[in-house]
């Protein structure tokens, strides 16, 4: 099978092999389990616990609300002890508001019903359960899953993309689902083909990753399910560089990958989908990547969600050397954590302990326009040119540049020989400009609220003088006519 | 000699006259500026600038006599956009997005005079007399007139954490550039 | 509060002063050849250079109050000094070197703003000033092999002032324009003057490090394997100068040199392997390096063919330069999802239904 031509894309040293040959554990329970309602892109989840209330596992704790949302469950059975701000994995770590669980450590599960054959569910019933179940893209994107299988059944999806690429360096959760759970991933892809009605599904693996690719070839022999080795490079990951690589069909800018009849899940998130309709399991674990130089020994953890990071730690043996900066995902696009209080959530596909030497030159130095950076852009945009306006504050200029086509990878950053910060920029851009957004928003809210006081006071000073005109024309009238009557009176 | 100057000079009369001519046809009545200029201010009318309301401000900003920068509630935002107007370059480093704050009352002082309810400007005040106020904190903008007429102080302006969905980055180099001079290359 | 860290938390084993080494790398072998042909007055010469270089960039840092370790340290003073030498002839007095290199520094590159921000190529512009200014030292041309002086006598040479009037020679190219001049045709004018193999090993009479066309080649592969060049403006460059100089010595072959004579001539080579790559003063996208470097061969022919000089290789690139920002205006990627002018794809609904 031909795979198609890639442009743009860096090829960062992979330092998979410490976590990548060591068998998943399971994390023991910590003393407590910060669950945060919002794990996911939309609206947050209501909770639907009270603090002091004993819970199973996988008892719903948070509803979702509105259209994209997600529900969260109970990791594991215990009591509620409180509901509000924790530290939240948030790049800002600001806190957010959270269900905080101190489990009981028996791990009595939530009775939920389990179809007996989940093959035999009507597509409708598949995303549904998948929606309950608080399901949502599992390698980092956090979208709620089912809203994806609704909108792609609806647009006639007729590919799906299992994505197994896991192009970040350091990060092995994905290839060690794929070695360990390969026949629950198949099942999971084929439930959600089912639910879409593709014709086909393929799943794309770097080939640096042979023994995921023999382990998803063996499970998925005798399905329809396509197994295909890409190349190696970042962002693979990238959906769309996945769809580029495997069909050759590019998604309209603005667009999504459903407007040309593909579907892409994550492989994670294909084992999760099976979990819930097989054996009834909500979303409330998944597997880490423990990773770093200053990890003593890393691997891939089972990991409850709301576990704190430091706990996933403390299980790999500690630090063997004062980490220089830890980061909750992969090094190219996940961000630095300021403490390790944070809990995991169910986009945190690791966590790293690094090194200054593996973080490499972060000094600054002026762009000598070598177009290193336009080069490694899988997107095709010019990195130099919009660093410049927006250095500038030239923010209009980086948008007619293509600011807004940018997916943050961070390729133009990793190779830029003047360690110049583009991603940066460029986040920083995105993010001034939603500020702006949302001020004039503010200011128009203003506006109108002054507009209708204004007008309303100028109605009622109206209706004041209009009632005060007729008070005194009904006086006069009234004058007028006991004058009349007093005359007539007289000339009576 | 005599025929280059001669023609240069009815060269510039008779130009000189048809932009005479044209100022006179091509008259615009009033000033459209002040209009536009205000449409940019919050229209709170809450006097922060020193000048009577919003359309004060505009008068001020259009004849000149007023900075970009004199609008508090407006923000950066606010003063941008003025300056984008106005074709001058904004100093933006004195101004200061105000710390996002709502107008809080508090209920042991308040005696339910509605002075603050009747010059709130976006009506965020809900009161009645002899009741006490509450505030709406999506329509209060923090302009603090309130403040100012409440007898017993029982209003405050209180800061409120700024929402996680707010967060943005920094501009990167902000603090590196100053110290190093190395990014202002 | 310390700021938090944006993502990438990696980064290449890449950097400014790292490409620069490397491009130096690349120039040794020209330039060693240069130092065995020309003798100790090159050597002097090239050293002199760097040096007024190195002390000009000190100090009009120092003036602007900007960090001096880091600007030096990067290495880009040094390289355009090295190719501002490796364009000189190879025995031009001493004070060549030091105003052409502080020219390079300070007006070619500081009073833009520093390295990444001047329009034109700084090594080119203080070539053509020198040119422009001193024609007679910038056009005495030295026999190659000639009876080299020793290593103390060399000083007389590069400091001493010594007059080369006895063993000057011309350039090739700056013979056969003489040589029309004269009104003889171009088997008359090349006659004894020219030797391809020689011209491509480089024993020829000419800048100091230009002569060699094979370890030219040479350095620029070496670049190229090490993607710190692109081989897009280096091939196109070089078809720039040998489509239009088959073309016109099909034409008239009495007349126009062929393309040989004018690929392994004059500043050719280390032009288009060192200069038009240049990142600073080059466009940004392949197909706008093609461009760049078709317009630098093409310039180059033409003024070497029809212009007053017989050289064009500066003049073309510092043109070129000149139209970089408006190659890089038109000449843009495609964004994905996007057409080329930047609406959004339209999909077709054939692509759809694939089964």
């Amino acid at each position: 099978m031909k795979l198609f031509k890639l442009r743009g894309g860096v090829h960062p040293e992979g330092r998979k092999a410490s976590s990548a040959d060591v068998t998943i554990r399971s994390l023991p329970l910590p003393p407590q389990l910060y669950v945060p309602l919002q794990q996911h892109v939309g609206a947050p989840a209501k909770p639907v616990v009270r603090v002091g209330e004993q819970v199973l596992a996988g008892q719903l704790i948070g509803a979702g609300q509105g259209n994209i949302s997600a529900p969260v469950h109970a990791p594991t059975s215990g009591r509620v002890v409180a509901i509000g701000d924790h530290p939240s994995p948030h790049p800002s770590g600001l806190s957010a508001a959270t269900v905080t669980i101190a489990p009981d450590g028996e791990a009595r599960w939530f009775e939920s019903d389990v179809p007996a054959d989940p093959f035999a569910l009507a597509p409708d019933d598949i995303a549904a359960r998948v929606g309950a179940a608080g399901i949502v893209g599992l390698g980092g994107a956090t979208f709620p899953s089912a809203v994806k299988l609704k909108l792609s059944r609806k647009s006639g999806v007729d590919t799906l993309i299992i994505n197994g690429g896991e192009c970040e360096p350091y990060l092995t959760c994905d290839d060690r689902i794929m070695r360990e759970r390969a026949v629950e991933i198949v099942t999971g892809i084929r439930l959600i083909q089912l639910a879409v009605g593709a014709q086909r599904a393929l799943v794309g693996i770097e080939d640096n990753k042979p023994e995921a690719l023999a382990a998803m070839r063996a499970a998925a022999a005798g399905t329809d399910v396509q197994i295909r080795a890409v190349p190696a490079m970042y962002p693979m990951g990238w959906d769309k560089q996945m769809i580029q690589v495997l069909l050759g069909r590019e998604v309209p800018a603005e667009g999504r990958s459903a407007d040309i009849g593909v579907l892409v899940h994550n492989v994670a998130t294909a084992w999760a989908v099976q979990q819930t309709l097989c054996l009834g399991r909500p979303l409330v674990s998944r597997i880490v990547t423990v990773s770093g130089g200053a990890v003593a020994a890393p691997c891939n953890l089972e990991v409850p969600i709301g576990t704190p990071v430091q706990a996933l730690f403390d299980a790999c043996g500690g630090f063997n050397t004062t980490p220089a900066r830890l980061v909750l995902g992969g090094p190219m696009m996940g961000h630095q954590l300021t403490h390790t209080s944070v809990p995991v959530v169910k986009g945190s596909s690791g966590v790293l302990a690094l090194t200054q030497a593996e973080i490499g030159l972060t000094r600054p130095a002026p762009c000598i326009r070598c177009a290193t950076c336009v080069r490694a852009c899988p997107v095709g945009l010019l990195p130099l040119e919009m660093a410049a306006r927006i250095r500038s504050d030239d923010l209009d200029a980086a948008v007619t540049l293509g600011l807004k086509d940018c997916i943050g990878c961070g390729s133009c950053s990793y190779v830029c020989p003047s360690s110049i910060p583009l991603v940066h920029y460029f986040n920083y851009a995105k993010s001034e400009l939603m500020a702006q957004a949302r001020s004039k928003l503010k200011q128009e809210a203003t506006k109108k609220l002054a507009d209708e006081r204004g007008a309303r006071m100028e109605r009622i000073a109206r209706e004041r003088e209009e009632a005060a005109a007729a008070r005194k024309a009904a006086k006069a009238a009234k004058d007028a006519a006991a004058k009349a009557a007093s005359t007539t009176e007289v000339a009576a | 000699m005599i025929i280059p100057i001669l023609s240069l000079a009815a060269l510039g009369i008779s130009l000189g006259l048809l932009l005479g001519l044209a100022a006179r046809f091509f008259k615009v009545e009033g000033n459209p500026l002040v209009e536009e200029l205000e449409a940019l201010l919050p229209g709170s009318q809450c006097g922060q600038c020193g000048y009577p309301g919003c359309t004060g401000a505009a008068q001020a900003l259009a004849d000149g006599s007023a900075p970009v920068t004199l609008c508090p509630p407006g923000g950066r935002a606010v003063v941008v956009a003025l300056a984008a107007k106005l074709g001058v370059d904004a100093d933006l480093s004195g101004v200061k997005d105000a710390v996002p704050s709502i107008a809080d009352v508090r209920e042991e002082l308040c005696i339910g005079c509605t002075r603050c309810y009747k010059v709130c400007p976006t009506d965020a005040i809900l009161g009645a007399a002899k009741h006490i106020h509450a505030v709406f904190k999506e329509a209060c903008t923090a302009c603090g007139s309130c403040v100012e007429v409440c007898p017993t102080e029982a209003i405050l302006l209180r800061p409120v954490p700024p929402p996680l969905q707010s967060w943005g980055w920094v501009k990167p180099g902000a603090v590196a550039a100053a110290n190093e001079g190395v990014l202002a290359a | 509060m310390t700021p938090i860290a944006h993502s990438p938390h990696a980064h290449a084993a890449n950097s400014v002063s790292r490409i620069m080494a490397t491009v130096m790398l690349a120039l040794v072998p020209a330039t060693l050849f240069g130092f065995w042909l020309y003798g100790w007055p090159a050597v002097y010469l090239w050293a002199v250079s760097l040096l007024a270089a190195i002390v000009g960039e000190a100090a009009m840092l120092k003036f602007q109050q900007r960090a001096v370790k880091p600007a030096l340290l990067d290495g880009s003073g040094v390289l355009t000094a090295w190719l501002l030498a490796l364009s000189l002839p190879p025995w031009a007095p001493w004070w060549i070197a030091v105003v052409g290199s502080l020219f390079a520094v300070i007006v070619g590159k500081q009073v833009f703003g520093g390295l990444g921000q001047n329009v034109f190529n700084p090594a080119m512009a203080a070539r053509v000033m020198l040119l422009i200014s001193f024609p007679l030292e910038m056009t005495t041309w030295i026999p190659p092999m000639a009876q080299l002086p020793g290593m103390l006598d060399s000083l007389a040479v590069t400091f001493g002032g010594q007059q080369l009037d006895a063993i000057s020679s011309a350039s090739l190219l700056g013979h056969v324009k003489t040589e029309f001049s004269r009104g003889l045709d171009l088997q008359q004018a090349l006659s004894g003057h020219y030797a391809p193999l020689q011209a491509l090993w480089g024993q020829r009479s000419g800048s100091l490090g230009e002569t060699s066309a094979l370890l030219i080649l040479l350095g620029g592969v070496f670049l190229i394997a090490r993607s710190i060049i692109s081989w897009h403006a280096p091939v196109a460059m070089l078809a720039g100068v040998a489509l239009p100089a088959l073309l016109m010595s099909l034409i008239a072959p009495d007349h126009y040199a062929g393309p040989l004579v004018h690929l392994l001539s004059g500043g050719v080579m280390l032009g288009a392997f060192f200069i038009a790559t240049d990142p600073v003063t080059s466009p940004n996208t392949a197909a706008g390096q093609l461009v760049f470097g078709l317009g630098c061969g093409l310039l180059t022919y033409v003024i070497r063919t029809w212009g007053a000089y017989p050289e064009g290789v500066a003049f073309a690139v510092m043109l070129m330069n000149a139209a970089t920002p408006i190659i890089d205006r038109y000449v843009k990627p495609r964004i994905y999802g996007r057409t080329r002018k930047g609406e959004t794809l339209v999909v077709e609904p054939a692509k759809k239904d694939v089964a």
